[in-house]
């Protein structure tokens, strides 16, 4: 039986394989940038579930948790990683600035050959 | 001392404490000014101006490390682990000055050879590009921080995807479509391997991991992030069968472009390849327990043999170029497998060689593309008379190609057969030797073409290529004799660099 404890990397690696099957499969060049948003945002969320603890918060300490670490106890709550998350921040702007520079391409593409379909575009006989 | 005097130098060893963050930051920020500019002229002296900069500052930085071991330049003052690191030793110090002096030298050829393939209203947007693509790849080589290697390197890769898409064809945008798209999916696997050695080990700082790489069992997580991260880089440093998308964006980016991307992009992918297999995973945990080289080897010989051979048939000089790159690659590659001095030596060696000789041949297809309008083969018959000394650059980087002794090529190649020769790896050293032929052969098409075919009656009149074209073209293929004749700066320092790696940098074995 799968571990539901796992159940959310499960559902990535299906987005993830999703992603590459659509940008492979796909003759449509629009369709292939999307394939390829699914396939980024799939490795976004894994380091975002990598960081994720359950039940922890923001890590940032309450007046209580400071009284308790100027003890030498633990803090009460527990706290999340954000170094992944933080991460993702950046990884988030490469994502969009790829997909954007996908789409101004695909918008030339489209004034070059009049058509977005990858199949048309070798109809067109030039060496590519 | 006087006060003035003691104040200026301590601001020059100030200046020369940062030089590892500048070389990174100041083609950064010249990229805007570039756009800010707008005039062609105005901006292509900045962007020189800031190359030659860094060619000066990756000296400097090569001196000290050479000298006085790795530089730890420590980001906002924050101590690594937790802060990031630039971290430089003998070999990407070496990196950096190989990219910048190929940028630099490329760069100069550019109001000649870019103005013939890109209309002048774009050049300030082509030199911006240009600066971010070197940044990036800058950014890479020194990085010590294995999150800052992904971010540095989609940097140079979405630099690179728009300066193929403005060559002069429309096949172009087709050609950099199809890269940005198997390009991202290679930087997205190797994030995704970093988020693995991440979850395995809690840290990313390099020298950090691969001390607590040390003490973790080998585990399916590592397995999985070795793979992830080497098929990550194998489509950035473009290793067959995974570069395939190398032939067309080689073929229809301005010549200039190819010149850069040929000699710069690849290596420095190759780079990040050797630092991660040697000091992140070792060579013990790579090559013993997770055997990469039973996967990465079979595919560098394949590259050598198959794409060398389909070079052979290819009737444009650019793509016939690009698939020899892909060739060349597959050296490089196998001297990493056999994760010995010899092999290591002749891989980096290969690297800065492979570098020199592909620049030189992409910018004598610049001189091709500015006077004849054409890098044909056919179109190239009785050229040989017509652009003396192109020609003659071309014969000097394709023998180089092929490994002739007293060129570059041969230093290489030497190193690698003796690689082979030490590892018993007997098959691996007639694949070279098969796969110079073949090198042979492609050369031959062309200078045969050139020097022993008449000129077609209806030719118009071709002019030598212009001095600013030619002399970085000259200078370059003369490197690739002298760095052939004198090995003992090139071949010494990549065996420093080879040692250095083998070692490890701070945890390695």
């Amino acid at each position: 039986m799968v571990e539901l404890g796992l159940l959310n990397y499960w559902l990535i690696i299906v987005l993830m394989v999703t992603g590459l099957y659509v940008l492979m499969a796909r003759q449509n060049l629009m369709k292939k940038i999307l394939g390829l948003g699914i396939f980024q945002s799939a490795v976004i969320i894994f380091f975002v579930t990598l960081g994720k603890v359950r039940g922890g918060t923001a890590p940032i300490y309450t007046a209580e948790d400071l009284e308790r670490i100027a003890a030498g106890q633990d803090p009460v709550a527990l706290y999340s990683n954000p170094v992944p998350h933080v991460l993702m921040l950046t990884a988030i702007v490469v994502g969009i600035a790829t997909i954007a520079l996908a789409l101004a391409l695909l918008a030339r593409i489209h004034e070059a050959y009049g058509s977005i379909e990858e199949r048309d575009i070798i109809l067109e006989g030039e060496e590519l | 001392m006087s006060a003035g005097a003691s104040e200026a130098l301590s601001f020059a060893e100030r200046f020369v404490a940062q030089l590892p963050a500048l070389q990174v930051v100041v083609p950064m920020l010249a990229a805007p000014l570039c756009v800010l500019l707008r005039r062609p002229r105005a901006t292509w002296l900045l962007a020189l101006v800031v190359c030659w900069g860094s060619v000066v500052m990756s000296v400097l930085l090569l001196q000290q490390t050479l000298s006085g071991g790795p530089i730890s330049y420590h980001e906002g003052g924050w101590e690594p682990p937790w802060g990031i690191e630039i971290r430089l030793d003998a070999v990407n110090s070496f990196v950096l000055l190989i990219v910048s002096a190929i940028s630099a030298l490329v760069l100069t050829t550019a109001p000649r050879s870019l103005a013939a393939e890109v209309s002048k209203k774009r050049h300030y947007l082509f030199y911006a590009a240009y600066l971010l693509c070197m940044t990036g790849l800058l950014g890479m080589a020194s990085a010590g921080d294995a999150f800052n290697v992904f971010v540095f390197l989609e940097i140079s890769s979405l630099a690179s995807y728009t300066m193929i898409a403005i060559g002069p064809r429309r096949q172009a945008l087709l050609a950099a479509f199809r890269y940005l798209m198997v390009g991202t999916v290679g930087g997205t696997l190797f994030l995704l391997g970093v988020g693995m050695l991440y979850a395995t080990t809690g840290t990313l700082n390099m020298v950090d991991l691969a001390v607590r790489l040390q003490e973790v069992e080998s585990s399916r997580t590592l397995l999985v992030a070795l793979a992830c991260i080497v098929a990550g880089l194998s489509i950035k440093l473009a290793l067959f069968p995974l570069g395939l998308w190398l032939p067309s964006a080689y073929t229809f980016a301005p010549a200039m472009v190819s010149a850069f991307l040929a000699a710069t992009a690849t290596k420095v992918a190759f780079y990040v390849l050797v630092r991660f297999v040697f000091n992140v995973f070792g060579p013990e945990l790579a090559f013993g327990d997770l055997q990469l080289d039973a996967v990465v080897l079979p595919l560098a010989l394949a590259a050598m043999l198959i794409s060398s051979s389909v070079a052979i048939f290819q009737q444009d000089l650019k793509r016939l170029l690009a698939f020899s790159s892909l060739a060349q690659i597959g050296y490089m590659v196998a001297g990493l497998c056999f994760a010995s001095l010899a092999g290591l030596t002749g891989g980096i060696v290969h690297l800065f060689n492979h570098a020199l000789m592909k620049c030189c041949l992409f910018l004598v297809t610049a001189c091709l593309v500015l006077r004849l309008g054409s890098t044909r083969i056919d179109d190239l018959r009785g050229l040989g008379r017509r652009m003396p000394w192109t020609m003659a650059a071309f014969v000097v980087g394709g023998l180089s190609l092929v490994g002739v002794p007293l060129t570059v090529g041969f230093v290489s190649k030497w190193y690698l057969v003796l690689a082979a020769i030490e590892g018993e790896g007997w098959l691996v050293a007639a694949v070279i030797l098969v796969s110079s032929l073949l090198a042979l052969i492609y050369v031959w098409r062309v200078v045969e073409v050139a020097y022993f075919q008449a000129p077609p009656a209806d030719a118009a009149e071709v002019d030598e290529a212009p001095w600013g074209l030619l002399i970085p073209v000259w200078v370059l293929a003369g490197a690739s004799i002298y760095f052939g004749l004198f090995t003992e700066h090139s071949a010494a320092v990549a065996k420093q660099a080879a040692a250095v790696l083998l070692a490890g940098s701070g945890g390695g074995p």
